[in-house]
C-alpha cells in the first residue's frame, strides 16, 4: 500500500517509536513522589522543554493534552471566555464546533482568510478570540498569521492558532507568530496517536476543561500520557521533511490527467488537493484504494461519512468541492511513491473519465 | 539473581504495563498506523476494526454492549464527561433537578467535576463516609429526599482500597428518578463489574496492567442515558468525544481488559495470599485504616508510629505513598483519610502500599522488612516534631 494520506495521521518515525518503547518501561506515576515517579516526572518535563524550544513557546507554556482537537477545545474555551469567538470558514470542526456562537470570517477562492472583512468583524464588537488555523488540513492553504496577530493587536483581540496540520511540515514558532496560543497533535508529526499540545504564550493559570488532580499546573487533569508524549517530542525533534518537489510531481502528474490543484500557491509543501471535474471524489478515493494508493476525500474525521468539504465550500469551489481528493505526502514518502500514483491517478483518470463521458447517440 | 529493585508497590497510582499488553500494541505504532477514521482506504478500516475488536473487550469485562463503550484519553476525561455531561445536558433539556450528590471520598477529579458544576448553578452535596470508608445507604437516602439529577460514588476507592455496595446504591438512586454514576478505575480488574442498574461508569487503562493516556465511559443505552459532550469536533464516538482515537492505546487497553477478565480471580486470589504475607511479616505495629472486609485484594492503607514522610526518605528502594499520585508531592493530610476520621497527625503517619500482578513473594518480604525498619528509626527521630 502507498499511503498518501499523511495529513489524516502520519507513520510513526523510527525515533518516536524509540522513545515510546522507552517510556512504556518508565513504570511511575510522574505525580508519584517515589524514585520511579520522579522518573516519569523527569521525562515529561524533558518531553515539555523539547517542545516549549522547537515552537518557539515559554516551557511553563506546555500544556499536554490528548491530541489536537483538546487542545483546540480547551484554547476556545478558556481564551474565549467571556469573549467573542471569531472562526476562519475553514478552519478544523474541533475549532468549529467548540463555540456554538461563534462568527464566521469569509475566506477567498484560494481559501484565505478576508482581512478587510476580519477587521471589520474586530471593529464591530467586543473583545474577540480569534481562531485561524496555520495551514488547512484539506488544502494545505496558509493563513497570513503574522499580519492576523497584528489586527487582533490593535483591536485587543486574542490568537489561537491551529497548527496541528502545519507543525512537522513547515517551521512554526509561536512568539514570531504573534499568538496567544498554538494547537499540536502528536500523530500529525509522526508521533504516536494520543498525545498532542496546547502551547500558551502566557505561563499564567486557565480553567481546565479535564478537571482533575492538579496535573499540567491544573490545566489539565489526568495522568498524563507518558509514553504517548515521549513519542511526541521525539517526533517533535525530528529534522522537516523535504517533500515540495515530490508536491509539485504529484500535482504535474494529476494536471496532466485534467485535475486542477486547489488552495492557491501558498501551501504546505506537501499537501495537494486535486480536483477531477465531472468525477465523484469518493468513485476517486475507491478506485485508487484499489490500486493500492491511500489517499482520501478530506477530513478523516465524522466517522467514515464521506460528506461535502465545508472547506471547499467556504472556497466558493461549486461541483468541485464534491469531485477533489487530497494527497498528503507523509515524512518518508519516495519518489517511487510518487511514481506510482501518477500510474494509478492516470489510470483512475481515464477509466472514470470513460464511465462519466456523455454516452454516443 | 539480579534483585529486583526498587520494589513498587504502588499500584493504585499507576501498573506496570502488562507484556502481553505491549505486544497486542505494537503493530499498531508501526506498520498498521492508519487513522480509524479514514473510511476511505484499506489502513484506515483495519485501524477501525482493531479499535472495534477493543471495545468489545471493554464492554466484556463490565457487562455492556460494546456500542455503550465511549473511548477517553482516561478516568479523569471519563468522569468529567459523564459527571458535566450528564448535568448540562439535563439542564438544557428543560430538567429542573438541580442536586448532584457525591461522597467526600472521591477522587479529586470528580469532586472538582461537581465543584464546577455548582460554579454554573448546580447544587452540590457531598455525603460524609463511615469510619471503615463505606457510605451509609441511609445517608444517600436522605441525601435523596430532594428530587435528584446525579450520584456518584466510586466502586473502589483509590487510597483505601474499600470498595462501596454500588449495586445497591444505584438501585436507591434509580429509585428516586436520579442518575447514578460510579468512578470504576480502581476497580476494573481487581473485583468483578456489572453495569446493571447503573447508568454511567469510567475506567482507566493504566490501573489494570494497560497504557496511560486511554481509559473509557460506560454510558447506557436502555434506557439511553443522554450527555452534553465536553468538546466537540469531527464527530467521533458519536459526537460524544472528539478527536481522533488512538489505535495502539485502545488495542492495549482491550487486551489488558481481556488478561483482566480470564485472570483476575487467579490474581486476586494470589496477591490476597501475599498482601497477608506482608502484613505478617511487619514487626512494627500498624493501624488499617479502612474496612478490612468490602476492600479489594491489592490494598494496604496502614498508620504507622512514625511520620510517613520520613519513612519514605528512608526507603529509598521501596516505592509507596502517601495517597492519591495526583497533585503530586502534596504534604497536605489525605482528605480521604481525615473522612475516615483520621487526625491529621494519624494521616501523616500513613502509607498507602498497592500490590498487583508483578509482586512477588520476594517483594512482599523486602517490603515488610523496609517499613519495620523504617519506622522504627523514624520512630526514635520523630520525638522531638512531633
Amino acid at each position: 500500500m502507498i499511503y498518501l494520506d499523511a495529513n489524516a495521521t502520519e507513520p510513526l518515525r523510527p525515533e518516536a517509536r524509540a522513545a515510546v518503547i522507552e517510556a512504556l518501561d518508565v513504570p511511575g506515576n510522574p505525580a508519584s513522589i517515589h524514585g520511579p515517579g520522579r522518573a516519569a516526572r523527569r521525562l515529561l518535563e524533558a518531553c515539555r522543554r523539547v517542545v516549549a524550544e522547537r515552537f518557539a513557546a515559554p516551557v511553563g507554556g506546555v500544556v499536554f493534552t490528548s491530541g489536537g482537537t483538546e487542545a483546540d477545545a480547551l484554547a476556545v474555551a478558556s481564551l474565549g471566555l467571556g469573549r467573542r469567538v471569531l472562526v476562519g470558514a475553514t478552519e478544523h470542526d474541533a475549532v468549529r464546533a467548540a463555540r456554538r456562537d461563534h462568527e464566521v470570517i469569509l475566506v477567498d477562492a484560494d481559501g484565505v482568510a478576508d482581512l478587510t472583512a476580519l477587521e471589520r468583524l474586530l471593529g464591530a464588537g467586543g473583545p474577540a478570540l480569534v481562531c485561524l488555523m496555520l495551514a488547512n488540513n484539506e488544502t494545505g492553504t496558509l493563513q497570513p498569521i503574522r499580519d492576523v496577530a497584528a489586527l487582533c493587536r490593535r483591536f485587543g483581540a486574542r490568537l489561537h492558532v491551529d497548527a496541528v496540520p502545519a507543525a512537522g511540515r513547515i517551521a512554526v514558532d509561536l512568539a514570531a507568530l504573534g499568538a496567544d496560543s498554538l494547537a499540536l497533535s502528536g500523530h500529525k508529526i509522526g508521533g504516536p496517536k494520543g498525545a498532542g499540545a496546547l502551547l500558551l504564550a502566557d505561563e499564567g493559570h486557565l480553567a481546565p476543561l479535564i478537571a482533575g488532580g492538579g496535573q499540567e499546573r491544573g490545566r489539565r487533569g489526568g495522568t498524563p500520557a507518558l509514553p504517548a508524549i515521549a513519542g511526541f517530542a521525539a517526533a517533535v525533534r525530528c529534522p522537516l521533511p523535504d517533500l515540495i518537489a515530490l508536491r509539485d510531481e504529484v500535482e504535474r502528474a494529476a494536471v496532466a490527467q485534467g485535475a486542477v490543484v486547489l488552495g492557491g500557491a501558498d501551501r504546505l509543501p506537501n499537501t495537494s488537493c486535486l480536483a477531477l471535474p465531472g468525477v465523484r471524489a469518493e468513485t476517486q478515493v475507491i478506485v485508487l484504494d484499489l490500486a493500492g494508493v491511500a489517499v482520501s476525500a478530506g477530513s478523516a474525521c465524522s466517522s467514515g461519512k464521506v460528506s461535502r468539504s465545508h472547506v471547499l465550500d467556504a472556497m466558493g469551489c461549486g461541483a468541485l468541492a464534491g469531485e477533489a481528493i487530497r494527497v498528503s505526502l507523509p515524512w518518508n514518502a519516495t519518489a517511487a511513491d510518487v511514481a506510482a500514483f501518477a500510474v494509478a491517478y492516470a489510470a483512475m483518470a481515464a477509466r472514470l473519465r470513460l464511465a462519466t463521458a456523455p454516452r454516443a447517440a | 539473581m539480579r534483585p529486583n529493585r526498587p520494589v513498587y508497590l504502588d499500584n493504585q497510582a499507576t501498573t506496570p504495563m502488562d507484556p502481553r499488553v505491549l505486544e497486542a500494541m505494537l503493530p499498531w505504532f508501526t506498520e498498521r498506523f492508519g487513522n480509524p477514521h479514514s473510511a476511505e482506504h484499506s489502513m484506515g478500516l483495519e485501524a477501525e476494526a482493531a479499535v472495534e475488536t477493543a471495545r468489545g473487550e471493554i464492554a466484556a469485562l463490565i457487562g455492556a454492549e460494546a456500542r455503550e463503550i465511549v473511548l477517553t484519553s482516561g478516568a479523569t476525561e471519563s468522569n468529567n464527561i459523564a459527571i458535566k455531561g450528564a448535568a448540562r445536558f439535563a439542564s438544557t433539556a428543560g430538567n429542573e433537578r438541580r442536586r448532584l450528590i457525591t461522597v467526600a471520598t472521591e477522587h479529586k477529579c470528580v469532586l472538582e467535576s461537581v465543584g464546577d458544576l455548582v460554579a454554573e448553578g448546580f447544587e452540590a452535596v457531598v455525603l460524609p463516609v463511615q469510619s471503615d470508608g463505606r457510605l451509609d445507604p441511609a445517608v444517600l437516602a436522605e441525601a435523596l429526599a430532594v428530587p435528584t439529577l446525579l450520584v456518584s460514588v466510586m466502586t473502589v476507592n483509590n487510597e483505601t482500597g474499600v470498595i462501596q455496595d454500588v449495586a445497591g446504591l444505584a438501585a436507591m438512586a434509580r429509585a428516586a428518578g436520579a442518575l447514578f454514576h460510579t468512578d470504576a478505575a480502581q476497580a476494573a480488574g481487581k473485583i468483578a463489574i456489572d453495569v446493571t442498574g447503573i447508568d454511567l461508569l469510567s475506567l482507566s487503562g493504566h490501573k489494570l496492567y494497560g497504557p496511560k493516556g486511554v481509559g473509557a465511559l460506560y454510558v447506557r443505552r436502555r434506557p439511553r442515558v443522554r450527555l452534553a459532550a465536553l468538546f466537540s469536533g469531527g464527530g467521533q464516538e458519536r459526537g460524544l468525544r472528539a478527536g481522533t482515537l488512538a489505535t495502539p492505546l485502545i488495542v492495549g487497553f482491550g487486551e489488558a481488559c481481556r488478561l483482566a477478565r480470564a485472570e483476575m480471580a487467579e490474581d486476586e486470589a494470589r496477591i490476597a495470599g501475599l498482601r497477608q504475607r506482608l502484613l505478617d511479616g511487619l514487626s512494627t505495629p500498624v493501624t488499617i485504616n479502612g474496612s478490612w472486609r468490602d476492600r479489594v485484594a491489592g490494598n494496604l492503607n496502614l498508620t504507622f508510629e512514625a511520620p510517613a514522610l520520613e519513612m519514605l526518605r528512608l526507603m529509598p528502594d521501596l516505592c509507596v505513598s502517601t495517597g492519591s499520585a495526583c497533585s503530586s508531592a502534596a504534604i497536605e493530610p489525605s482528605y480521604v483519610l481525615r473522612a475516615l476520621g483520621l487526625d491529621n497527625r494519624a494521616a501523616q503517619r500513613t502509607l498507602r502500599i498497592g500490590l498487583g500482578r508483578f509482586t512477588s513473594p520476594a517483594d512482599v518480604d523486602f517490603a515488610a522488612e523496609a517499613l519495620s525498619e523504617a519506622a522504627y528509626a523514624a520512630t526514635s527521630t520523630a520525638g522531638a516534631e512531633f
